[in-house]
């Protein structure tokens, strides 16, 4: 990658805590106006990779660099060029968005015609005089992401900016970052254990866990690169056994839930293994209550990399 | 059952398992008793000073039961009154001219002047002070029919401005709200931001972390100018308080108190990001100070080595200062000491608060 073009760099970066490795030596390039996705379940690192690049923790080991500058060396400007939202930020309860908005415009020195924008952006003007602990979920992760881009920031931090909302208020969240990549061409890092959310927005997804990358590449190159095969899902009536599966060589993986009636298995082509399994099944006996097949998902990818679900 | 057990033992845990927690509702209570314990060793065991005027300063020293007890109290055995099981109460007569008496009654050194006119005792006291109408009725009971006493005692009650109860109250409350103002305004507040994780939003901006906390300390600065305003605007109207000194030494003290307990805010609000171990630290400061600093008793009955301590703690200074300021008459030169004192406790404080801030 084009080291000119390159907005962060991340490079041999560690950090330990006393009985976790949170982060074990990543290297990451981020081109100028790449919106990628950090994804991964809770206490993969995400959050401590990101919270190091907004320079709220520092490596023990390894460099970071935004736009070539160091946070030791560069803090006063960095703090201009990088908008962030936290996980979980409570802003001040009793006190109104439009307030909120200009209490932290003041530290940009921005004018009220910013807040304006701003407002309209993260559509709260209709809400701008209430008080914060009066907003709903949703409302306030708008609010958050509305001070994060206050600065029109170059680089934009997001950890985690849609947990807890239902769907509605996820998609006012996306359509809001979409609007930001067209008109701003911000660089943008994401957290999120929501696929969805990760192939949407992001053209580059980083799957990590236990502080390392374990893959990355945009959907599609992830998919074809480490997912091959699909997934049938059944249940039985009884008990089932692995055994009872015809052609093993076949199977790539077998996932038995522990009620054992509820099974995954992956198969490298479902045409020609489904009429196999359909008339073992048959002909032994066991009686299906359900049947579903699809292609593979991230979140079987990541499955099949951890043994652990995305969002768990 | 077994649920109720699981849950029980969570309470424990969720107890045990936060170490700021168990040091305030375990040991900071242990401490207190130990403090307060040595400060009124051998409870009952009271020293109170008596402010002795005479109309004919030789009668005293001619008298001789009179001599004996003013020598005994400078042996500070005193006058004692009561029984080891009651606990005793030793009244260390001291022998002054009517306008030192009134001095050491407005600073609370006495609670309680006893004048000696045409051989009758007056025993000089606000009659809404409970403490100085016990000494009376004590003493009365001991005194009576005594060779000490032998005419008639009497009760003048101490009215004039400056030496009722209320006078010496007013100044200690008004000090201990700015107190109360800063510890849990600023230090409770900047610690429940922290917990929040606002505080560390606000510093992932350009904000200048010394206006940010300049701004605290201005704030408060005037919601107790506000505060201040009222509650002597109110004393003016309704007990007749007034300010006899200089109104500028008593804005300077008022200042110099604001920035020792900012400092001592934000030395207090450093590190913590539990809002339970912030109300922990927010009342060990306030509590000691609440208690020793003389704010709603004179705290010349603690011994005298206890005395040469508080008299240092801020809220004391502040308090004494203010009230010589309101009932004493002091000018700006006679408050040079605790304003300078103040700003440097203040100044000391937040310097080795700010060292050590987490303000992530």
């Amino acid at each position: 990658m084009d080291s000119k073009t390159a907005m962060i760099e991340v490079r041999e970066v560690r950090k330990y805590f006393k009985h976790v490795k949170a982060v074990d030596g990543i290297d990451l390039t981020i081109k100028k106006g790449e919106f990628i996705a950090l994804l991964g379940p809770n206490g993969a690192g995400k959050t401590t990779l990101v919270e190091m690049i907004e320079g709220i923790q520092k490596p023990d080991h390894g460099e970071i660099f935004i736009d070539n500058k160091t946070w030791k060396k560069n803090e006063k400007e960095l703090h201009q060029l990088v908008g962030l939202s936290l996980q979980e930020t409570r802003f001040f309860e009793k006190i109104s968005v439009l307030e909120t908005l200009r209490l932290f415009a003041s530290f940009y020195n921005l004018d009220d015609q910013r807040i304006d924008e701003v407002l309209k952006l993260i559509n709260l003007e209709e809400k701008k005089d209430a008080w914060v602990v009066n907003l709903s979920g949703g409302q306030r992760q708008r609010l958050a992401l509305g001070i994060a881009i206050l600065n029109k920031p170059e680089v934009l931090l997001l950890d985690e900016p849609t947990t807890g909302l239902d769907p509605t208020a996820r998609r006012e969240v996306w359509d809001i970052l979409k609007k930001l990549k067209k008109e701003l061409n911000t660089t943008l890092i994401l957290t999120t254990h929501y696929m969805e959310e990760a192939s949407y927005l992001c053209e580059r997804i980083i799957i990590m866990d236990s502080g390392k990358i374990l893959a990355q590449g945009t959907l599609k190159e992830l998919l074809s690169k480490h997912i091959k095969g699909e997934v049938i899902m059944f249940s039985t009536q009884e008990k089932f056994d692995e055994k009872h599966l015809p052609s093993r060589e076949k199977v790539h993986n077998v996932m038995i839930e522990p009620n054992q009636t509820e099974v995954e298995i992956l198969v490298e082509d479902l045409v020609s293994y489904l009429p196999e399994f359909l008339n073992k099944f048959q002909s032994e006996g066991i009686n299906l209550t359900s049947l579903e097949c699809r292609k593979m998902t991230l979140d079987d990818l990541f499955i099949n990399m951890t043994g652990k679900h995305l969002n768990a | 059952m077994k649920q109720f057990l699981q849950l029980i033992s969570i309470n424990f845990k969720e107890f045990y398992r936060e170490p700021g927690i168990i040091f305030w509702a375990v040991l900071f209570p242990i401490l207190m008793a130990w403090g307060l314990g040595i400060a009124f060793k051998q409870k009952g065991d009271l020293v109170q000073k008596i402010a002795l005027v005479s109309d004919n300063e030789t009668w005293i020293t001619k008298n001789e039961n009179w001599n004996r007890l003013i020598e005994e109290s400078e042996n500070q055995s005193g006058f004692t009154i009561g029984n080891k099981k009651m606990g005793e109460t030793h009244y260390i007569m001291m022998s002054v001219s009517w306008n030192e008496a009134v001095q050491m009654l407005k600073k609370g050194v006495t609670e309680m002047i006893i004048k000696i006119e045409n051989d009758s005792l007056q025993f000089h006291f606000d009659p809404h002070n409970p403490e100085a109408e016990l000494s009376y009725l004590q003493l009365k009971a001991a005194l009576n029919g005594s060779d000490i006493a032998k005419n008639t005692i009497d009760f003048v009650p101490m009215e004039q401005k400056g030496t009722r109860y209320i006078d010496f109250l007013v100044p200690g409350l008004l000090c201990m709200s700015v107190m109360m103002s800063c510890m849990w305004g600023i230090s409770y507040g900047l610690i429940d931001k922290r917990s929040k994780k606002l505080l560390r939003r606000m510093v992932a901006t350009p904000m200048n972390k010394s206006t940010f906390l300049a701004a605290q300390f201005v704030a408060r600065l005037g919601l107790g100018f506000l505060e201040a305003f009222l509650l002597i605007l109110f004393c003016y109207f309704y007990f007749n308080i007034s300010i006899s000194g200089s109104i500028i030494a008593f804005l300077l003290v008022f200042i110099a108190g604001n920035i020792a307990f900012t400092g001592i805010a934000i030395f207090t609000s450093s590190r913590t990001a539990e809002t339970r171990v912030g109300n922990g630290l927010v009342n060990v400061v306030v509590m000691p100070m609440m208690i020793l600093s003389g704010i709603f008793f004179s705290y010349h009955n603690f011994p005298d080595w206890a005395v040469k301590i508080i008299e240092k703690l801020p809220l004391t200074l502040m308090a004494d200062y203010t009230r010589s300021v309101f009932i004493e008459g002091a000018g700006i030169a006679d408050v040079i000491y605790p304003v300078v004192l103040l700003t440097v406790m203040g100044v000391a404080f937040s310097a080795v608060g700010l060292r050590i801030y987490k303000w992530y």
